[in-house]
């Protein structure tokens, strides 16, 4: 195609703002400038990239929430949520469906990974004390992300319908009927008037047992509303460990104070 | 809005809009809220049929455990010391169902180990209570009823409901 001269010019610098030359400015432009990277700082500090310090635990947690992501909607293909053909739409799709197998694997043993590894990350940034101020605020949408994590997992445990499927949900929503003030069993029941089928463990099953109703809205929980939710929490907590003024850093030493240097924590 | 028109006026017309387009915001998200949790509740629960026909008494020979309903209804028939009773299969701990071992005269939970004696008392594992009977009678024809739908803990084994004379059917038949 021989366009007017200017024409992929002009193409490439509709698409491009900035020059590519390995220059510090054309470095941070590239950040900045783009979408999905400019969630990156543009500057990191040395201590932010010691793997011994973060333990990459929070960016690993995040790529295996992208994993059950990806793969659950590959899933969502074949998996239809009733009794009759939720355990044989599992079947078929580890034993007819090409790569059905390799799909259901990943999305399994991404999700036991998301949920040993968001822990991981917990304890990291408990022991390196980055729940300190500026960041307690971080660390309680990281604990409303810990919960909506277990809750993923809960909720997809059902969804493959087998005996353990269904035993593990029955034993786990009676549990649910004992929480004090919200289960028909729990302490304080009488004082919030909740019974057998107005009390949380109703609210979960859509029904008096295991069902229909409750694989139903175990699937929407699991496939749209807490993914819709735990990506709103993540988005905040990205944000907020920029805002914060990126990762945490070790304090600052006497001697750093001495030479008037302010030490990593901020 | 003048200088003047602000000191004399508290609220000026800007903040009483402003107020209410918030409050309005605010009322909408409220109602949508508290009407969702409503829909999470139906109006008349789903509750499948509770009575069944479980037979003659005859069927079931003395000193037995039949579980040929547990798939269908989820109750042990016994018969005992010349009493009928439905036995619930729903593990007092956390509700999965036992099974009934003949051999070693007991049913066992699946789940976390609870064990019952054929009168379904409970005497190992974490079972805080012994297992719940369901209602049963005889029909004018002779024949054995249960009702899932009315149970009998315990402390009410006693009444009427909770178990059939055998011998008393036997007369009837
Ligand atoms: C958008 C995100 C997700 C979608 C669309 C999704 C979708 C699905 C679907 C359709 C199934 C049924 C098929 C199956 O059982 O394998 C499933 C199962 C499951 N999901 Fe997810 N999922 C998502 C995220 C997660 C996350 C974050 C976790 C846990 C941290 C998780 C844990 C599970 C588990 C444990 C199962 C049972 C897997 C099995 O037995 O094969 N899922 N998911
Ligand atoms: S549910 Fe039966 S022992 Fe726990």
């Amino acid at each position: 195609m021989s366009a007017r001269p200017g024409f992929w010019r002009q193409v490439y610098d509709s698409v491009f703002r900035h020059k590519f030359g390995d220059t510090p400015r054309n470095r941070m432009l590239q950040i900045t400038s783009n979408v999905f990277l400019h969630l990156h700082p543009a500057t990191v500090r040395r201590h932010g990239l010691r793997l011994r310090y973060t333990w990459g635990m929070g960016g690993l947690s995040f790529l295996m929430f992208l994993v059950t992501v990806v793969t659950g909607v590959v899933l969502m293909f074949y998996y239809r949520p009733t009794a009759a053909t939720a355990y044989i739409d599992m079947k078929n799709l580890q034993h007819e469906i090409p790569f059905g197998m390799f799909q259901r694997n990943m999305h399994r043993w991404g999700a036991h990974a998301m949920v040993i590894l968001v822990w991981l990350h917990m304890l990291r940034v408990f022991l390196s004390g980055s729940y300190k101020p500026p960041r307690e605020f971080n660390w309680g949408v990281g604990v409303v992300l810990l919960t909506l994590t277990m809750l993923l997992s809960f909720t997809g445990y059902l969804l493959p319908w087998d005996q353990l499927a269904r035993w593990a949900i029955t034993v786990g929503t009676n549990m649910a009927a004992a929480t004090p003030f919200l289960g028909h069993q729990g302490p304080g029941a009488q004082l919030t008037g909740v019974t057998e089928r107005t009390d949380v463990r109703a609210l979960l099953l859509g029904g008096p047992q295991v069902g229909d109703a409750a694989l139903l809205r175990f699937y929407v929980l699991h496939c749209v509303f807490l993914p819709l939710i735990a990506s709103t929490f993540m988005i905040v907590h990205f944000w907020r460990v920029r805002k914060d003024g990126g990762i945490s850093g070790p304090p600052a030493t006497d001697s750093d104070a001495a030479a008037g240097r302010s030490g990593g924590q901020s | 809005m003048t200088e003047e028109h602000a000191k004399n006026h508290l609220w000026g017309r800007r903040d009483w809009l402003t107020a209410l387009g918030w409050t309005a915001i605010a009322g909408a998200l409220l109602a949508g809220t508290a009407a969702f949790g409503r829909l999470l509740f139906r109006r008349a629960p789903i509750e499948p049929p509770t009575q069944f026909r479980a037979g003659r008494p005859a069927d079931y020979a003395a000193g037995t455990v039949s579980d040929r309903f547990v798939k269908t209804w989820r109750v042990f028939i016994v018969h005992e010391n010349s009493q009928l009773y439905a036995i619930l299969g729903k593990c007092t701990h956390l509700g999965c169902t036992p099974r009934w071992y003949r051999r070693e005269n007991k049913f066992k939970c699946p789940c976390h180990g609870s064990g019952f004696d054929t009168a379904g008392v409970n005497f190992e594992g974490p079972a805080p209570r012994p297992l719940e009977r369901a209602r049963v009678w005889l029909d004018d024809a002779g024949e054995l009823w249960v009702d899932v739908g009315q149970r009998y803990a315990r402390e009410n084994w006693g009444q009427p409901g909770a178990h059939v004379r055998v011998s008393a059917a036997r007369e009837r038949a």
